[in-house]
């Protein structure tokens, strides 16, 4: 059979996300973030949320996600993306509200809204990349850094006496009453991807449905700030995050 | 038995060399450009070995920059 016999449009069965325009990305090769990117688009198009939609953007390498994904945005302050998501969900009770935040944004300097947000029980959903690492700034240790990871601020690894231990904050706010879900994902294979994008529909409608506040933590990779190759960044998360921050959900109200 | 076959088509300007579709592909249908490189000069992917390709769709899902367009029949 000829390729042009195949490549016809009844037989497309993937192609970029609609509501993903044109501008290219500014991440790095490899970046998980724009694998998540496209799985945001993907759920709003699928969702029919294109015009009931409202994503609060943060600080951290995503800043721009409001240049790439053709939904309403917010940008906010450093970390604070839950509050300003808690103020845009009560004044658009019917809306999808959620945020966008890396680990240095919503474990570091936002760890004060991130938990009051969850607690208050606000119907947002929360999605939270995990790489470990300020990305944006150049590569810093972040809360959620592993014991023994190098990092341009801990250049022999961190060290648990020195700087604390690493933060599992999705597990404390599993615990919180105001989550109605929390889950861990990854991006790293194509059955992973397809298991995140279902993680992020079920958030993504509990909080149109204003079940109460979802987390979905996603464990990405940043080869920039880790110096490595994407392919082996996929390799070593997988070798050694999934042991401190294993996927799958913690909770779930509605099972 | 009906068989799958796919063909891809990458936005080559679009992407970035990461190399994840490479790697993500189980039937070995691509490659990053050995020499030649794109406007913004990553080595592209590119499809080495269009008959074997399944239409899985394993190459586009994993691609950061959605890239990949990908097509399927069943002969
Ligand atoms: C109030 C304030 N403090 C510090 C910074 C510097 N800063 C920018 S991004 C960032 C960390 C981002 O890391 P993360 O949230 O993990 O996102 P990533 O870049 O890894 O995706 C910091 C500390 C800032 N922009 N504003
Ligand atoms: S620095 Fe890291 S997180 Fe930021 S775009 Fe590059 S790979 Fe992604
Ligand atoms: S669709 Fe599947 S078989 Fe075809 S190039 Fe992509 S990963 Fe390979
Ligand atoms: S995954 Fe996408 S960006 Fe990376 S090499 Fe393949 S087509 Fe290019």
């Amino acid at each position: 059979m000829d390729i042009q016999d195949i490549i016809k449009p009844e037989n497309k069965v993937y192609s970029s996300p609609r509501l993903l325009n044109d501008s290219t990305m500014h991440y790095c090769p490899g970046c998980s973030h724009g694998v998540v990117h496209k799985l945001v688009a993907e759920v709003i198009d699928e969702m029919g949320l294109e015009h009931n939609a409202i994503g609060i953007a943060p600080v951290g390498c995503a800043v721009f996600a409001y240049k790439y994904i053709d939904v309403d945005w917010i940008e906010a302050a450093h970390g604070r993306a839950p509050a300003l998501a808690t103020a845009a969900k009560r004044l658009n009770p019917d809306r999808l509200v959620f945020t966008y935040q890396g680990d240095g944004d919503f474990a570091a300097i936002g760890t004060a809204e991130s938990i009051h947000a969850a607690n208050r029980g606000e119907n947002i959903a929360i999605i939270f990349i995990n790489n470990g690492i300020y990305g944006m700034t150049g590569g810093q240790m972040a809360p959620t850094t592993l014991e023994g990871m190098k990092t341009a601020t801990t250049p022999y690894g961190r060290n648990v006496e020195l700087n604390g231990y690493p933060l599992d904050i999705t597990k404390l706010l599993a615990q919180l009453d105001g989550t109605c879900y929390v889950t861990r994902q990854s991006v790293h294979k194509p059955a992973a991807v397809r298991q995140a994008k279902k993680a992020i529909r079920r958030a993504f409608e509990n909080s149109v449905n204003r079940r109460g506040c979802s987390v979905v933590e996603i464990l990405g990779t940043c080869s920039s700030g880790w110096k490595m190759t994407p392919h082996q960044s996929n390799l070593w998360m997988e070798e050694h995050m999934k042991e401190k921050y294993p996927v799958g959900d913690l909770k779930n109200i509605e099972e | 038995m009906p068989k799958p076959k796919g063909a891809v088509i990458i936005d080559t300007e679009r992407c970035k060399g990461c190399d994840l579709c490479v790697v993500a592909c189980p039937t070995d249908c691509l490659e990053l450009q050995k020499k030649e490189v794109n406007n913004r000069g990553y080595r592209f992917a590119h499809v080495i070995a269009p008959e074997n390709c399944i239409g899985c769709a394993s190459c586009a899902l994993v691609c950061p920059d959605a890239c990949i367009e990908v097509f399927k029949v069943m002969i």
